[in-house]
């Protein structure tokens, strides 16, 4: 499928400020705290049908974790993370089991994806959802300033469409935002400061991965 | 704040910045970057504004300039800015000087503080 290779990191968003870049602009940046994270399992396309890298994060007590995920990692040496997430890259042989990936892996410059669980809104109305305008603040309009209006005809079709943008759960879902650039990295402290702002709250888990896109 | 931003942006804060408020008037130095020449230009006028914190800390100058009036932003810790020095302290009474934008000539002086 994928013929890119692909780099990842698995991370935490830290927060968002502002650096000044070599011209003296002001740059907005997401901290990331990036890696280390470890190679837990490397599919081939000859055992798996693909090829990919699966990346472990995190701490967890080691109680936690279920027999057959534990004896896997028993027999590799590997101590039990909280999260796995798998990156497919069609260079997944030349990683070994066990490797530590760190934020060094990206350089300043580079494009990537960030991959994140957005925040959770609940309960949403349209203005807030879909980015409606609502109704009339004045002009007559009664308790109705954020409703979405009319929502389709009358007895024809007589019914309403499906995918009719309505109120409903938002947030709390997995995003990825395209092509944002690395603005530096600091391998010493494993930070990664990426220009722009990055899906979900801060110290949620992010995945940062090459960007699909543009490139070779 | 996570401490590792707070550190980041601890490291890029300058510490030669002298002590200004809204009424004074400055001397902004200013790295001017043309092609690949860099040379410095001098902004000159009344600080009417002082805002944010830390590292987003900003202020704002005003000058008339050719009888028009001219504001500039600058990022307190911007490295853009060569130095600043303060020509005048003013005497004023409240921290936004926006009433200056309706004042022309005389009315628009400010007292010195001393």
């Amino acid at each position: 499928m994928t013929t890119k290779q692909i780099k990842g990191v698995l991370g935490e968003k830290l927060g968002m400020t502002q650096v000044f870049d070599e011209s003296g602009k002001v740059v907005p940046v997401t901290v990331l705290k990036a890696g280390p994270a470890v190679v837990t399992r490397v599919r081939t396309p000859e055992t798996d049908g693909y090829s990919a890298i699966q990346l472990g994060y995190g701490h967890i007590n080691p109680r936690k974790v279920n027999k057959p995920l534990g004896d896997y990692l028993r027999k590799h040496n590997l101590t039990p993370r909280r999260h796995y997430v798998e990156v497919r890259t069609s260079d997944a042989s030349e990683y070994t089991v066990g490797q530590e990936i760190t934020a060094d892996v990206f350089q300043p410059g580079e494009k990537v994806d960030v991959t994140g669980k957005t925040k959770g809104k609940g309960y949403a109305g349209v203005m807030k959802r879909h980015g409606f305008g609502g109704l009339g603040a004045s002009h007559g309009t009664q308790r109705k300033h954020r409703s979405p209006g009319s929502i389709g005809g009358c007895a024809t079709p007589g019914r309403v469409f499906k995918g009719m943008r309505m109120a409903g759960r938002m947030g709390n879902v997995r995003r990825t935002v395209q092509n944002l650039t690395v603005h530096s990295v600091d391998a010493e402290k494993g930070l990664l400061l990426v220009k722009g702002a990055v899906p979900g709250p801060n110290g949620g888990l992010v995945l940062v991965r090459t960007a699909v896109k543009g490139g070779k | 704040m996570h401490t590792a931003i707070q550190e980041l942006e601890k490291a890029q804060l300058r510490s030669d910045v002298p002590d200004f408020r809204p009424g004074d008037t400055l001397n902004v130095h200013v790295r001017v970057t043309e092609g690949n020449r860099t040379r410095i230009q001098v902004f000159k006028g009344v600080v009417i504004r002082r805002q944010g914190s830390g590292i987003r800390e900003t202020f704002t100058v005003r000058k008339i300039s050719y009888a028009v009036g001219v504001e500039r932003t600058f990022p307190v810790h911007s490295p853009v800015i060569e130095k600043i020095e303060v020509v005048s302290r003013g005497r004023v009474r409240r921290a936004k000087l926006y009433y200056l934008r309706n004042l022309r000539g005389k009315a628009a002086r400010i007292r010195e503080r001393r």
